[in-house]
């Protein structure tokens, strides 16, 4: 199945998100956004609310599912959780972002030829 | 996987939009509650902290618009809105879009009908039968004799005992009867079959059974019929208890074991059968005596169903193999013989292979006709776009995507279309059996050749408008969403006459019309052309002052003897009727539907080469026939009454046969060995045409009726016309036995016309549907010119106030129109050059390129143009130059 085309963003997102629900477990919205903002060190410039489209085209793909519950406060929440492809693909894209991030890293630390 | 869960998804969530909406609210108003809460804590104010966390969010309406694409499929929410906008834009010109639906409709409408012709006579002719898409009719060949020939039963039962590529071996031979006797005879088409008919056919009778394995064999010994539904219903009026009772056939009482599903009609293209019997009766209703065990009778027409995955081909190399070994084992009767396996749509046998070619120029000509509705509609869609380019250039400049705006004139124009394909479908399946209506009875009972609007035709047909959409469709989209937007937002400029880019394209529409009327044109006039031809030949017999009609004496149960008397005293009572002048029964009448017996001949002194098998057809004819018909003798003698049983047997031959195995010396008195008997030869007729008016001379021979089988046609020569004779036809004959009536009555002249029909089908098919094309072509040459005169009223204004007279605007958009007339002109007779070789075997004496079609043709279309033009050339001399320069 060919995988769409995605932007750098829009990659890193699904990972953030995937990588976020597999350690907390289930999260909601407001929750996986503070926590990126957290582990980014709020170094990201995020729309917070951009994360909602994000999290319907994850479910789509069938790599998180989501539930209505009850939040801390006792409030009606929607809940966000990792499924078994969501896994699987988060490993994959783990291991794709290290190569890449790799091979980034190779070119950058290469010394300037002008010199 | 993936992309499939996901476009499920998107599909449900199509379905789910109005709780999403509310979900989404609940979801960010949540999600805002909680940032607010914790910006309160780092000791915002509460208005702060609102705004902060509304920013941290970022814009709520664009971020539900991206959820909202994301949930659902906005492709079909687009095609939604598109849909609901083209109806509007269709109701806002109710007129303009009836026209191009009509247009359509007609278009559209036609395809459908040929198509679902083209499918219940050709493709799948046979109502209610398994598998036909792997059934192939058999026929015999013979090396020595061009065309189809039957096969003997020995040979049949060997092939399918051989082939092995083969699911049935069918045997079906057309006969009939005569089954009400009152004042008419009721002629009733029937089937000898072999047993396995019902069961290969996966036909289930719905009463009684089919026939079983052992009513193949037998001399006349299983005397069972399995009758049509129709004639349950008609003849025995549904009788539940109808099965084990007897009914007279040809003069032998028939068991009626079973009664065929309702819509089953047999395996025969042009008639529906009444009743089948096993092929164990064929004496009975096959004349010509008992062949069943004869290898040298050729009887059977058949068919036969390839095994499934067998090409046609490899199933043609087994059997013409087994063909060749019964070659080597049966000289005497299988030298030269071969089998020729045909798709069903080409069976020589029956009317399919009659009508393919007029049916091949019928589908040519309804996509000719389409095709001219594309462009006609296209031209018609592009004025109108004309019209709506203000609103086109705002909504491009407010943002519209040009994409957007292409896939929206293409949505009004499938609208239109589906409009017209229901109307077109509904006037096919009106139209499905009107093909028949141009074809006559034959032997006085009607043809039965029903189209089939089954999905086939309809997935055909939706294709069809799908195509036609884009045709007409895209010519208009582009043209208008090309909108150059800085020129259009400008004030519109005034046209020139032939001027404008956009010009072209409507020009080329036009001229593609015209070339293609032209075609139509041509070819109907080559088909008249051909069809007078044909009826300006000579048959060589009278066709005024004859009548033919026909006494089923079989049907009626007489003997072979009784039968003869019977005829020699009608023939005396004639005589002696006031304005007969002769009379004389015939086994066949020429050009009737009967086909003439055909034997091996030997002549004296006539070196055979070493494969060739001389076989010549006969016909077998009573005292004064050849004076009856008007067929001169040209040396020797015609049959008398004295020709009889005791006699010595007799020959008259025809020119072409006397110059054949004679050498053109008169053959009076020479002997021929006809299927082993001598005959002498005692006269010579003069050629005349046999089967039909087409057909090449050939040799041919006549044997005395009363040295042969019995006949049964009676042919009058008199200047009585039919009605008048038919009243003394039924006396004289009532006189002699009052159970007795005669068949239909007509003149040789119709039993003629009858055979010219397939051609006068093609003239009535190409007259309409040129006369539309022509139509079409005038309505768009008049479009366009109406069109550009109104457009360039600013420059026709100033022509005037600069001095120019009526005539000269007349003469400017006249010759402006005809040079697009003349450019159709050229493409067209170019066209039609290369395309009226494909009338071919349909164009008798008359050339595919016959100067005086195409003169024709040039010249209709031409007035066409002229009417076309002029009213637009009128409406130019009438402008008002002040008005027209003040505007």
């Amino acid at each position: 199945m060919a995988k769409e085309k995605t932007d750098v963003l829009h990659g890193s997102l699904a990972l953030m998100v995937l990588r976020t629900l597999d350690t907390l477990g289930p999260q909601h919205g407001w929750g996986i956004a503070r926590r990126i903002e957290q582990i980014s060190g709020d170094a990201l410039e995020l729309n917070q609310g951009t994360l909602y489209p994000a999290l319907l085209r994850l479910q789509q793909m069938g790599w998180i599912t989501s539930k209505w519950g009850a939040s801390d406060n006792n409030r009606r929440a929607k809940f966000y959780a990792i499924t078994r492809t969501g896994k699987k693909q988060l490993a994959a894209e783990t291991e794709n972002w290290e190569r890449i991030s790799g091979i980034l890293a190779r070119f950058a630390r290469q010394p300037g030829e002008s010199s | 996987m993936t992309r499939l869960r996901v476009l499920l998804s998107r599909l449900s969530g199509l379905l789910r939009m109005g709780s999403l909406e509310r979900n989404l609210d609940e979801e960010f108003h949540f999600h805002l509650q909680l940032e607010i809460d914790q910006n309160l804590r780092k000791g915002m104010t509460a208005a702060e902290a609102r705004t902060a966390a509304l920013r941290r969010f970022g814009g709520i309406a664009q971020i539900k618009e991206t959820y909202r694409e994301t949930h659902g499929l906005p492709v079909i929410q687009v095609l939604g809105q598109d849909v609901r906008f083209g109806f509007r834009m269709l109701r806002r010109s109710p007129g303009f879009s009836l026209l191009v639906i009509l247009c359509l409709m007609l278009g559209i409408g036609a395809n459908a009908a040929v198509f679902s012709w083209i499918e219940g006579i050709l493709l799948r002719p046979f109502p209610l039968v398994a598998h036909q898409g792997r059934m192939m009719a058999v026929a015999g060949t013979n090396r020595a004799v061009p065309g189809h020939d039957d096969v003997s039963s020995p040979d049949f039962a060997d092939f399918q005992k051989s082939c092995t590529l083969f699911d049935a071996f069918i045997v079906d031979r057309i006969t009939g009867t005569t089954l009400s006797v009152g004042d008419r005879a009721q002629r009733a088409t029937a089937s000898v079959v072999s047993a396995n008919y019902f069961d290969s056919l996966g036909v289930r009778p719905i009463l009684g059974r089919g026939f079983e394995p052992a009513e193949d064999h037998g001399r006349n010994a299983h005397p069972v019929t399995v009758i049509s539904y129709q004639l349950w219903m008609e003849r025995f009026k549904g009788d539940p208890e109808i099965v084990g009772k007897s009914q007279m056939l040809n003069g032998m009482p028939h068991t009626i074991i079973g009664v065929a599903p309702e819509g089953f009609y047999g395996t025969f293209v042009g008639w529906a059968m009444q009743f089948w019997v096993p092929a164990s009766m064929q004496e009975l209703f096959d004349p010509g005596g008992y062949k069943l065990e004869d290898r040298g009778a050729r009887w059977i027409e058949g068919f036969v169903r390839l095994k499934p995955g067998v090409s046609p081909e490899r199933a043609q190399a087994e059997i013409s193999a087994v063909a060749k070994r019964l070659e080597d084992a049966y000289p005497a009767t299988n030298r030269g013989r071969g089998i020729q396996l045909y798709p069903l749509w080409r069976t020589p046998f029956n009317n399919a292979g009659t009508l393919f070619p007029t049916l091949g120029i019928a589908l040519v000509v309804v996509v000719f006709v389409l095709l001219i509705v594309c462009a006609n509609v296209s031209n018609l869609l592009l004025v109108k776009a004309f019209g709506r380019r203000h609103e086109i250039t705002v909504r491009l400049a407010l943002g519209a995507g040009r994409g957007r705006l292409l896939k929206q004139l293409l949505t009004e124009g499938l609208i239109l279309t589906a409009f017209a394909a229901a109307g077109g479908l509904l006037a096919a399946n009106w139209c499905r059996n009107l093909f028949v209506l141009l074809l006559p009875a034959r032997g006085g009972v009607a043809m039965k050749l029903p189209g089939d609007l089954d999905w086939r035709v309809l997935a055909l047909s939706a294709g069809i408008c799908l195509v036609s959409t884009l045709l007409f469709g895209l010519f208009p989209a582009i043209a208008t969403s090309n909108i150059d937007l800085a020129s259009s937002l400008k004030a519109e400029a005034g046209g020139v006459v032939g001027g404008r880019r956009r010009g072209l394209v409507r020009s080329s529409l036009v001229v593609v019309q015209v070339a293609l009327s032209f075609v139509l044109l041509v070819g109907a006039g080559l088909l008249f052309q051909s069809l007078r031809a044909v009826q300006n030949t000579d048959p060589g017999f009278s066709t005024h002052g004859v009548l033919t009609s026909s006494i089923d004496f079989v049907a009626a149960g007489y003997s072979a003897q009784r039968a003869r008397n019977f005829e020699d005293e009608l023939i005396d009572r004639l005589q002696a009727v006031a304005g007969v002048s002769s009379a004389a029964f015939t086994r066949v009448a020429p050009f009737s539907y009967r086909s003439y017996s055909s034997a091996p001949i030997a002549v004296d002194g006539y070196v055979t080469a070493p494969d060739e098998q001389p076989t010549v057809d006969y016909n077998e004819v009573g005292p004064a026939y050849f004076a009856t018909m008007g067929i001169p003798i040209v040396s020797g003698r015609e049959f008398r009454r004295a020709d009889n049983e005791t006699a010595p047997p007799v020959a008259v031959v025809n020119e072409a046969m006397a110059v054949q195995y004679w050498r053109g010396q008169d053959p009076a008195g020479r002997r021929l060995q006809v299927k082993g008997g001598w005959l002498r030869v005692v006269g010579v007729a003069k050629m005349s045409k046999y089967r039909n008016l087409m057909e090449a001379a050939r040799p041919f021979f006549y044997v005395p009726i009363r040295q042969s089988v019995s006949g049964s046609i009676l042919q009058i020569r008199t200047p009585l016309g039919p009605e008048t004779m038919a009243k003394a036809l039924v006396r004289e004959i009532h006189a002699l036995d009052p159970s007795l009536a005669p068949g239909e009555i007509i003149t040789m002249q119709e039993n003629v016309d009858r055979t010219t029909a397939v051609q006068r089908v093609a003239v009535a098919m190409l007259g309409v549907f040129g006369g539309l094309a022509l139509v079409l072509a005038a309505i768009g040459l008049y479009g366009v010119m109406s069109y550009t005169v109104s457009q360039s009223k600013r420059e026709l204004g100033l022509r005037m106030a600069l001095g120019a007279g009526a005539s000269d605007l007349l003469r400017l958009v006249m010759s402006h129109g005809m040079a697009l007339t003349a450019g159709g002109l050229v493409v067209g007779a170019a066209a039609a050059l290369g395309l009226t070789r494909l009338l071919g075997t349909l164009l008798y004496k008359v050339s595919p390129r016959d100067p005086l079609a195409f003169a024709v043709a040039l010249v209709v279309m031409t007035m066409a143009g002229l009417a076309a033009c002029f009213l637009p050339a009128w409406r130019a001399t009438r402008t008002d130059p002040v008005r027209a320069l003040r505007n």
